[in-house]
This record gives C-alpha cells, sequence and structure tokens, in this order.
C-alpha cells in the first residue's frame, strides 16, 4: 500500500506545480532549476531556494526599513535592494514577485513613495504567498521521498 | 550544504586539460549556485566568486599582483571561460570585461556577460569591449550549451597557435574563432567582411551601429529579443 501512497503523493506535488504555474506563481525557470537535481545534486532545488528565502527575508526587512524612514527615502538604495531581490526572484521562477518588484522599481524612478509602500505590502504578501506553497511542495516531495525508500519486497496483504 | 563561501572550487589536476575551467562571477549568492550547478552538469569544473576583485585576485591581476605578468606568473587553474554578472557593487562585470581584455595574459580568455535586462546599449558596449556573447538573466542550460562551444574551439586554436595576440593563426583557427563571435550585424555583412584576426575591436563598433538584433536562420536558440543571435557558420572578422 506504501507505493500507492507515494504515486498519490507524487500526483499532489504535480498538482500543486501545475496550480502554480498556472497562477503565474512560477515560471520556466523554476523547471530548470528541477532539471538541474539529479541523483549528484538531489536536494538542489530545496538548498537554492532556502538561500533566496534567506536572503529575501533580509532584502525586504532593508525595504521596508529604508521606506518607513521619516527623512525622504534612499531611493537609489532602495532599487539597488530591488535590483538584487529581482534577479534572484527571477533565477529561482518567482514569477510574480519578479513583477511585483518591476512595478516597485518604477515607483522608486518617480520617488513615489505611496506607489512605492503599495508595493512593497504587495511584495510582501506575494513573497509570503510564494513561500508558503514552496514549503507545501518541498513537504510533499520530503514525504514521497521517505514512502518510496521504505521497501516491501512481497506485498503479503 | 556549502557554507556562504565567497570562492567555491574544484580541485583541478594537471591532467584535467581536456575539462573545461570556467570561472564564474556573481554577488547574488543565489545566482552564484545556480550557474555553478549549470555549469558542472555541463562537465566545466567551476571557480565562483562573488566580484570582480576576487575574479582579478584569482587571475593574479589584482594590484598587488600587477607585476605577475612580467615575471611570468602562471595562474594555478587554467581559466578557459570567464563569466560575468554585469550589475556588481565595487566593479561591474564590464569594468572587469576591461581589466581582462587590457591584459595581454587573460585577453584571449572569452568573457561573457549576463544580465537580468536586456539593455541594448549595454550590450553594444560590452561586445565592443571584447565580449564573447551576452546572456539576459535567467541562466538557462541552453545558454551553457552554447557556451561550451566557445570554450572548445578557444582551447583548439591556443593548441594549433600560442600566441594569437599578433594574429598569426592558422586559416582552421581563423575560422573556428570567427564562427564563435556574437555579432550584431546582417548576415550580408559577416558574408562580406574580410578575415582579419587581429583582437583589436573597432571593427565590432562599426558593425553594431544598427539598433536591431538580426537572427540568422541557422542559430538554433531562443527568441532575439530575449538574446543574441550567434553567427554559428559565416565568416565574419574576428574582432
Amino acid at each position: 500500500m506504501l507505493g500507492f501512497g507515494a504515486d498519490l503523493l507524487w500526483a499532489d506535488m504535480n498538482r500543486l506545480l501545475a496550480f502554480l504555474f498556472h497562477q503565474g506563481v512560477l515560471d520556466e525557470q523554476f523547471l530548470q532549476l528541477q532539471q538541474l537535481q539529479d541523483e549528484a545534486s538531489p536536494n538542489f532545488v530545496s538548498e537554492v531556494v532556502n538561500i533566496y528565502f534567506h536572503e529575501s527575508e533580509k532584502l525586504l526587512n532593508n525595504l521596508r526599513g529604508l521606506l518607513m524612514e521619516k527623512e525622504l527615502s534612499d531611493y537609489k538604495k532602495i532599487g539597488i535592494h530591488l535590483n538584487q531581490f529581482m534577479g534572484s526572484s527571477s533565477s529561482i521562477g518567482a514569477k510574480r514577485v519578479t513583477n511585483i518588484c518591476v512595478a516597485f522599481r518604477a515607483a522608486t524612478d518617480q520617488s513615489n513613495r505611496a506607489g512605492c509602500l503599495r508595493a512593497l505590502e504587495m511584495l510582501e504578501h506575494e513573497y509570503c504567498y510564494l513561500k508558503n506553497k514552496l514549503h507545501e511542495l518541498f513537504q510533499i516531495e520530503q514525504q514521497r521521498a521517505l514512502v518510496a525508500g521504505v521497501r516491501y519486497p512481497v506485498q503479503n496483504q | 550544504m556549502d557554507t556562504d563561501a565567497v570562492v567555491s572550487f574544484d580541485h583541478v589536476s594537471p591532467e584535467d586539460s581536456h575539462e573545461v575551467h570556467v570561472l564564474a562571477v556573481d554577488d547574488s549568492l543565489v545566482d552564484r549556485k545556480v550557474i555553478e550547478r549549470l555549469l558542472k552538469i555541463s562537465a566545466c569544473k567551476v571557480t565562483a566568486v562573488d566580484s570582480g576583485i576576487r575574479a582579478l585576485q584569482f587571475l593574479g591581476l589584482d594590484e598587488q599582483r600587477r607585476t605577475s605578468e612580467s615575471e611570468g606568473f602562471v595562474p594555478s587553474l587554467k581559466v578557459d571561460l570567464i563569466i560575468t554578472d554585469y550589475c556588481m557593487p565595487e566593479m561591474t562585470g564590464y569594468e572587469l570585461l576591461k581589466k581582462i581584455k587590457e591584459s595581454s595574459m587573460f585577453r584571449e580568455i572569452p568573457v561573457v556577460i549576463m544580465s537580468s535586462e536586456n539593455v541594448l546599449p549595454r550590450i553594444d558596449r560590452c561586445l565592443e569591449e571584447g565580449a564573447e556573447d551576452f546572456i539576459v538573466k535567467p541562466v538557462k542550460l541552453s545558454d551553457v550549451k552554447r557556451l561550451k562551444g566557445y570554450m572548445t574551439t578557444t582551447r583548439e586554436v591556443k593548441v594549433g597557435s600560442h600566441d594569437r595576440g599578433s594574429g598569426v593563426v592558422d586559416d582552421v583557427g581563423v575560422e573556428i574563432e570567427i564562427n564563435n563571435k556574437r555579432k550584431l550585424v546582417e548576415e550580408e555583412e559577416e558574408e562580406t567582411s574580410d578575415m582579419s584576426s587581429s583582437s583589436s575591436p573597432p571593427s565590432v563598433s562599426t558593425l553594431s551601429s544598427s539598433p536591431s538584433v538580426s537572427s540568422p536562420s541557422s542559430s538554433p536558440t531562443s527568441s532575439p529579443i530575449r538574446r543574441l543571435k550567434m553567427s554559428s557558420s559565416s565568416s565574419s572578422s574576428s574582432d
């Protein structure tokens, strides 16, 4: 029966992935990352994504800090952080996050503080959603690996 | 799991001369991990550094070692290709490119620029400075596959003639070198230009005046909007 469980988990994983693609949360770059995962590098995707999460949280904190300053915000610095965030988001295939960064940057270029704040809120929200979904994905993957790893030489049940 | 080391590289023994060694430069850890994996899965040895300065240090071109060239300094690991991000703090990929092309020892190494932005003046400038190629991020496996083409043939040319700088290269060598130059030109222009083999860039700038990116039918890669098209077959002037 465990083999059956692994199949169900596999289906769950694919369903979630398909959903995320359909929603535009992820794009084909995420697939590219999956293609880079193999026996030599079995946890590649989660490793890269975890680095991404770690860096993103720092960047988001920096962005919020810069925008919350009472004095006129340092838009150049905001732009630099944004470029970094945009770059790494696009490198892992986080399409919606990347797109919000683009809008955010436009607001920065216009020194539009209200626009920047709105964009930051959207960004935080979108990032949060992405993180939850990817955690879900990795959890299913882990469960599947666990289940698939248990071998029953003969099914006696 | 790797630590946040700013330099990571594989041990290359002298006998591994047939495997290409790439120096990857990117300030983003995420991008470094990705490019590293892309290269490794394409059978390349990789040294990944987080800045242009570290790249120069690795090559022995940094300020303190400037005399290394005249003393016949030989870097411990031969580099077959340098791939660098454009936007980096302190030293941009463009500045790194210039420094490499200014060096008599390293100017022959093909340099590829990566950028998340498809800015034509930027692309032009890099090509004029002698960049081999310009890749719009995110980098894909197909991009790396294309890069391997530069490295293999460059090595072949090196084997054939020691001093490429003088322009004395056999016909086959020149042909190979030309085939791997990326140009923003129309195909007709490529066919009429002569096969001079100097390494100076002026011919590139005259040919790259056209703002449009041509897409020769021979190229198998992705859309012209995202990528420069490679002239894979016809002869064109080298820079």
